[in-house]
């Protein structure tokens, strides 16, 4: 049995691929530490109550909501924030698809839509429209830009299945 | 959130000494969560269940389906024997929430959630909290019951549950006096003045699995059908769960579960006795809807409550009767 608290308690983190030692009390979310204790604010704080989606962030691949999920048991997890998902400062796959199909208008929700679709995609590398829709289903766009959205899934998707090699252990 | 203490352990069996009305189990926090940061519970101890991972299985065996009480929605959603053979158990799992709180969210939280009322959620020291008075009753009562079981008007929100009843599960609950078996059905209850609570959990209890039986008829079937006010992510307006022996147009052995109706998923027991062995036509299939909400009397803006329930209690067994093979 290990107890910590309710006062700040050390852990180590990793973020996109970083350990990262911060102290926080129990109570802290996932959200928050990213956001304030780190300073990585692309996952975004607007519900806090796990109904919009746009503070979705991967945990061991996972698309989780971060504002429902405590720090303090992310222990030994794999965080994957939009900050990570770009390499070598250029844009995912998935982020230059948004990009090209103009899938957002404000933008606040896109970090959340871009973890989501990421985790679909891991999942069912080649969804159909309708999986897309429902796979997305767990983020909302306030601008509408949903259309858009759906078809950056699909051509992200594709072009996936072209650039993906044979037995590269990627999906395919 | 208020501050708490966070405590994490191995297995289930470290958890009992521990709880109290202090002391609460934490799985997805799905709901936990929002509750604590609406001020509706404040535990000063958290107990992580999630790293006793004894609890996270799906398990087919002679006697059927045993699900660890900290199976993910998403799990069950996607196994293939459960989307098999119990079929409205993956259906009502997958259409509840979304994508991400599916991951989640655990079928022994589920079973667990708070009701979804705007007035117990809000800043009312409504009925159900305790309180004299039942906000919904005379105020916004849109989603609420059209079936009186208790002083409060809310209804139960959770998906899954209704397939357990209609598939006969049962639910394995460890205490400080052991372990005891109690069917989903008997365990959700409508709250009393002394219990404000939908279900019947002791405050030192953990459900730890939930057992379904296999069926011995193989021609046995099951649906879930959930009617929302959007096409994904909302709560149920009224769901329906029926399981039945599947025989050409005969259904046998039928039970039907409304949802979102009522304090608890309603068995629709006039309904079932109608259409039990008979033929299943038009006439019969309109007949039972009606009769499922023959109880019924909504409240000021719930009416539209009644068509839905009945049409949807047709549709399930329309969609049954179809899928005879």
């Amino acid at each position: 049995m290990i107890e910590h608290g309710p006062q700040k308690t050390a852990i180590m983190l990793d973020v996109n691929g970083l350990t990262q030692y911060v102290e926080i009390e129990p109570r802290r979310t996932l959200l928050d530490t990213l956001r304030i204790d780190l300073g990585l604010t692309g996952a975004k704080l607007v519900c806090n109550m796990g109904n919009c989606g746009a503070c979705t962030v991967l945990v061991d691949g996972v698309a989780v909501y971060s504002c429902l999920t405590l720090a303090i048991e992310c222990e030994g997890k794999r965080i994957t924030t939009i900050e990570g998902l770009s390499e070598e400062g250029s844009l995912h796959p998935l982020q230059q698809a948004f990009v090209q199909h103009d899938a957002l208008q404000c933008g606040f929700c896109t970090p959340g839509q871009v973890l989501a679709a990421h985790a679909l995609l891991e999942r069912n590398p080649q969804p159909t429209e309708a999986e897309v829709v429902e796979g997305m289903s767990g983020n909302l766009c306030r601008c509408g830009a949903y259309r858009g959205i759906v078809e950056a899934v699909l051509t992200a998707a594709k072009e996936q299945a072209v650039t993906s090699k044979p037995g590269s252990g990627k999906t395919a | 959130m208020q501050p708490f203490i966070h405590i994490d352990i191995a297995s289930a069996e470290e958890v009992i000494p521990l709880l109290d009305a202090r002391t609460r189990p934490l799985a997805g926090g799905t709901d936990m969560l929002p509750l604590m940061k609406e001020g509706i519970v404040a535990p000063e101890r958290l107990i992580n269940l999630k790293r006793a991972t004894n609890l996270r299985y799906i398990r087919v065996a002679d006697d059927g389906l045993h699900i660890g009480a900290l199976t993910t929605l998403d799990d069950l959603e996607r196994h293939p024997d459960v989307r098999r053979d119990y079929t409205a158990l993956a259906q009502a799992s997958a259409l509840a929430a979304s994508p991400q709180l599916r991951n989640m969210a655990t079928i022994g939280g589920n079973i667990l959630q708070q009701v979804r009322c705007w007035y117990y959620r809000g800043d009312f020291h409504c009925w159900l909290k305790g309180g004299d008075l039942c906000h919904a009753r005379d105020g916004r009562n849109e989603y609420h019951a059209i079936v009186e079981q208790s002083p409060c008007v809310a209804v139960y929100p959770s998906d899954p549950p209704a397939a357990l009843i209609a598939l006969d599960a049962r639910l394995r609950i460890i205490g400080p006096q052991g372990e005891r078996l109690v069917s989903v059905a008997e365990f959700l209850q409508p709250p009393t003045a002394q219990r404000r609570s939908l279900h019947g959990l002791g405050p030192n209890e953990l459900i730890i699995e939930v057992h379904v039986p296999k069926s011995a008829a193989p021609a046995q079937r099951s649906i879930y059908l959930k009617a929302m006010d959007r096409a994904t992510w909302a709560y149920a307006l009224v769901s329906v769960a029926v399981t039945a022996e599947v025989a050409a147009d005969v259904l046998r052995n039928v039970r039907i579960v409304v949802g979102a109706v009522a304090n608890t998923p309603m068995r629709a027991t006039t309904a079932e006795a109608l259409i039990e062995g008979q033929s299943l036509t038009e006439e019969l299939i309109r007949e039972a809807g009606r009769a499922a909400v023959a109880d019924a009397a909504p409240l000021e803006h719930n009416g539209y409550k009644l068509p839905l329930t009945r049409n949807l209690v047709g549709q399930a067994l329309r969609d049954l009767r179809g899928s005879s093979s």
